[in-house]
């Protein structure tokens, strides 16, 4: 019973899934009821979780922890998942997707967030990055009548089963050379002499680097970002990054901790290369959603490096930078959002043009939000940037900061474009106004956050650094 | 007669492996391949788990496969209720004709 009495937050979010699942069932048109309450769950497991924020204990034999890291990234989880529910409420009813399975597909994909992140085990992973993944391929899915949509949802089927072979067969070969699946033994048993191990490593870091569309393995997101109804492009962008954030920290640092050369250089590859990819590909692109596809590759490519260092700074730089990603995406796609004209909804950079004439305050929060991706101080992007190559540097790996300095100016590059597109170009017939509460409040919040991080920045190091602190 | 030992048995598996993998990237004619692909890498996952544990003598591997099985039921089903709802829209699920996200 001590072991249930630490995972109320997934209980709570397990039941209440299956509870709302039945009602959805035997009541008819009950998308508002449901999406309420799945948002009103949400908030209320964030509670629950912080309760157990300064606790660290091991449950059911060692393999699954409640430790700083994970009630943080939990935290995180569940309130950008809440905020993307706020936000997104007016374009689901515009867009006619408004079924009762989308806040339940969503809560259930949060469960398995929840897992992935706080899983000590093999098994548990893999548990949870199904639960998380079936969940996704329907939620890209969404909108049945959609050509785009139903082919997004193929290509991430396609794709995203493939990975979750690749991860399978790599805990095969770790479980059949180390004989165990807890990731402490492991550790213990970790040769690094033995081939069938580092393979096992290979193939675990391979399905990992897919699920947060890390170079190599990214060819679904631009895709995947354009395809899907937007409201679900959103929460692609936030929760699921977060969570397969959490799962890599912990199966690095502790699973493969003992043998962190190995996996070094292969992270170090990964992270340049995506952090190259975005930032080149992202330039010729007309349609905003595969711009922010590649935007978020290449800061995934900037949260690898810091965990690439192998050290305590590096490992909490990545963790803010997760933070402040997240927030920054919570504003952008507010933004995109607003982008309708009587009711139909645009995805072009071009139609963006002039919007500083016609919404001057959403064209300066826009463009807050593209410089504080872009990196461009004092905003926080800036921070959250100037903290990984602290760390690249303090760990003398000189070649990645360059390339990740150079990277940061080319893309740049594109997000000052759209600047340019919204205050330099000609207006163009008025967006609708904004009727939508969850907007307002979603823009406001992240706006001030990135506006004002610079103020008082120890607030939010001081939590990170407690959740670094729990894997090191 | 040769003893059939561990070996023998990961070699199986790497084959079948291999083979799901090829499948998905050279087959350029339907998706149902494709999801047959990615059911033949799961069983070479479950032939590994089960000669793992048959070997070390640890039920962990085979209480493993059961969720693996599990969870490629589960795969299947979701796979196959995305492509017939690609199929309603488009008409075919030939593998080149999903070309309308591109760039």
């Amino acid at each position: 019973m001590d072991n249930l009495n630490l995972i109320y937050p997934e209980l709570f979010i397990g039941i209440f899934l299956m509870v709302l699942l039945i009602v959805g069932v035997f009541k008819k048109n009950s998308f508002n009821l449901i999406s309420k309450f799945t948002a009103l769950s949400l908030l209320v497991a964030i509670p629950m979780v912080y309760i157990n924020d300064n606790v660290s204990v091991k449950l059911f034999s060692n393999n699954y922890i409640i430790d700083e890291l994970s009630s943080f990234l939990k935290i995180l989880i569940l309130a950008s998942s809440a905020f993307a529910l706020f936000f997104t409420n007016q374009y689901i009813k515009d867009n006619k997707i408004d079924q009762f399975e989308y806040p339940i597909l969503i809560m259930s994909a949060i469960l398995g967030m929840f897992v992935m992140v706080s899983s000590n085990n093999l098994i548990g992973l893999y548990l949870g990055i199904e639960l998380q993944s079936l969940s996704l391929y329907v939620l890209a899915s969404l909108s049945r009548d959609s050509v785009k949509s139903t082919e997004a949802g193929v290509k991430y089927f396609v794709l995203g089963a493939l990975s979750s072979g690749l991860l399978l067969y790599g805990c095969s070969l770790i479980y059949g050379f180390t004989g165990s699946t807890n990731y402490y033994i492991i550790a213990e048993n970790f040769d690094s002499r033995n081939l069938g191990l580092l393979f096992g490593l290979v193939f675990i870091l391979i399905g990992l680097a897919f699920k947060i569309s890390a170079v190599p393995f990214h060819m679904w997101t631009p895709d995947v970002y354009e395809g899907a109804p937007t409201s679900v492009t959103a929460f692609f962008a936030l929760a699921p990054k977060v969570a397969g954030f959490g799962a890599i920290i912990r199966i690095l640092y502790v699973a493969f901790g003992n043998v962190f050369v190995e996996w070094q250089i292969i992270l170090i590859f990964i992270s340049v290369a995506s952090m190259i990819l975005g930032a080149v590909a992202a330039i010729g692109q007309t349609n905003i959603k595969r711009l922010m596809a590649y935007s978020s590759i290449s800061h995934m490519g900037y949260g690898l490096a810091g965990l690439a260092t192998g050290i305590d700074e590096g490992v909490s730089a990545s963790i803010l930078y997760i933070f402040l990603y997240v927030v920054m995406n919570i504003g952008s796609f507010v933004c995109i959002l607003i982008m309708k004209r009587k009711n139909i909804y645009f995805e072009n950079i071009r139609d963006l043009s002039g919007l500083s004439k016609n919404h001057p305050v959403i064209a300066f929060s826009f463009t807050v939000f593209l410089f504080s991706l872009a990196g461009i101080p004092p905003l926080a992007g800036f921070f959250a940037k100037f903290y990984i190559f602290m760390a690249v540097i303090k760990a003398e790996l000189f070649a990645l900061a360059v390339i990740g300095l150079v990277t940061s100016v080319i893309s740049a590059f594109y997000y000052l474009k759209i600047i340019k597109i919204i205050y330099f170009d000609p207006e163009q017939e008025k967006f609708d106004s904004i009727t939508s509460k969850g907007i307002k409040v979603s823009l406001t919040f992240s706006t001030l956050l990135i506006l004002f991080y610079f103020l008082n920045p120890s607030i939010l190091n001081y939590f990170v650094n407690i959740a670094s602190k729990a894997v090191q | 007669m040769i003893e059939i030992g561990l070996t023998h048995y990961l070699f199986l598996s790497v084959a079948i492996f291999t083979i799901g993998v090829v499948g998905i990237f050279l087959n350029r004619k339907n998706v149902i391949v494709i999801l047959m692909s990615v059911e033949l890498i799961l069983i070479s996952v479950n032939i590994n788990l089960v000669s793992f544990s048959v070997y070390l003598n640890d039920m962990v591997g085979q209480i493993f496969t059961m969720f693996v099985l599990t969870v490629a039921a589960a795969e299947a089903a979701i796979g196959l209720a995305i492509l017939v709802v690609f199929f309603r829209n488009k008409g075919s699920i030939h593998v080149d004709d999903i070309n309308s996200l591109k760039g």
